[in-house]
């Protein structure tokens, strides 16, 4: 048995790998660090709900995209698809934007109905909820 | 030879047995009882004192009709979609609106060692229309935008939705999908079929 340097080869085959390694282990941490709770898509809104004293919003995605595509909130009522990146202010809501554009008593029940949508846990931070099987990673 | 398999059944069988005894997640956060979709008064963001409780839907309710899967909210959305078991109205502006579906297949192939990534129009273009990607987060001009499986972890491009709402990013091989091996003749970068 001889002890000598790595050969050269070794070296490249273990630098290959690094690349996977360094995606399994950011899978990992970002997959376990939540834990799992709420629907898949959830989105909680609380940048101003608690403040004015109400509790936080919860808006489920499994629930509207039953009854609507996509392309009629993130094009026709202009939903940016990122959470956070939309201020919406109830009083946009109650002139007919952003929520107010369905939340209206014409197509779905109106802004009247404060608890059914700020129904959520007092504490929550606003931002996009994973699901059953993902806590989903970090900029949602 | 025969002794080493004999232990390695044992313990996988074991194994197998432990793995029984754990309670799964749904049981532990779910008082109500096991199952596939958290009950809204049990889902840990719904609260429990509020009126809404009693007054919204349970995702189990409406989930439990449509095609399974294994991750996000267990439906398969684009086959419910496809096999009409749901009609999501295209448009609340105009009533005669119809979904502008595009059927092309773009390959993605410079993937490392996973299989080649192929992202199917159809699928997207049921549920979305050509301005909620492109030309601001993909370009439509081939190989034009840039990006890796870091940016889509981050939440950029395909990350948007998938792992927030699509379904997540522990899915390797719904969008790893083609082998090269399985290929004829080879591929190039972002080449467009049909």
């Amino acid at each position: 048995m001889t002890f000598s340097r790595p050969h050269t080869h070794q070296l490249r085959t273990a630098r290959h790998y690094l690349p996977g390694i360094m995606i399994m282990l950011a899978l990992i941490t970002l997959f376990t660090s939540l834990p799992a709770s709420a629907e898949y898509g959830d989105v909680v809104l609380n940048n101003r709900a608690e403040k004015a004293g109400m509790r936080p919003v919860i808006f489920p995605h499994w629930f509207h995209r039953i009854r609507f595509r996509c392309r009629v909130c993130h094009t026709e009522v202009g939903f940016e698809m990122r959470a956070g990146s939309n201020n919406i202010l109830m009083s946009d809501i109650i002139d007919g934007r952003f929520c107010g554009k369905c939340h209206n008593n014409k197509i779905a029940w109106g802004p009247e109905n404060c608890p059914i949508c700020h129904s959520g846990l007092p504490g929550l931070e606003s931002g996009v909820r994973g699901g059953a099987t993902t806590g989903g990673p970090g900029r949602w | 030879m025969k002794r080493r398999i004999a232990e390695r059944v044992l313990a996988a069988f074991i194994g197998l047995w432990v793995a029984q005894t754990v309670p799964a997640v749904e049981e532990v956060f779910a008082p109500e009882g096991p199952g596939q979709w958290l009950p809204i008064k049990a889902d840990g963001l719904h609260d429990p004192a509020g009126p809404a409780v009693n007054q919204l839907q349970n995702p189990a309710e409406a989930l439990f009709y449509l095609p399974s899967a294994f991750s996000g909210n267990k439906v398969r959305w684009v086959e419910a979609i496809q096999e009409g078991y749901i009609e999501p109205l295209p448009s609340i502006l105009d009533n005669d609106y119809q979904m502008q579906v595009l059927d092309l297949d773009v390959m993605r192939t410079r993937t490392a060692e996973l299989p080649m990534v192929l992202f199917p129009h159809k699928k997207h273009t049921e549920w979305l229309e050509c301005g909620n990607c492109h030309e601001w987060l993909f370009k439509s001009k081939r190989g034009a935008t840039r990006f890796g499986m870091f940016d889509v972890l981050a939440g950029e491009y395909c990350g948007r939705c998938h792992g927030a709402v699509a379904f997540p990013l522990t899915e390797c091989f719904y969008c790893h999908s083609v082998r090269r091996s399985e290929l004829k003749t080879p591929v190039k970068e972002l080449e467009l079929h049909k």
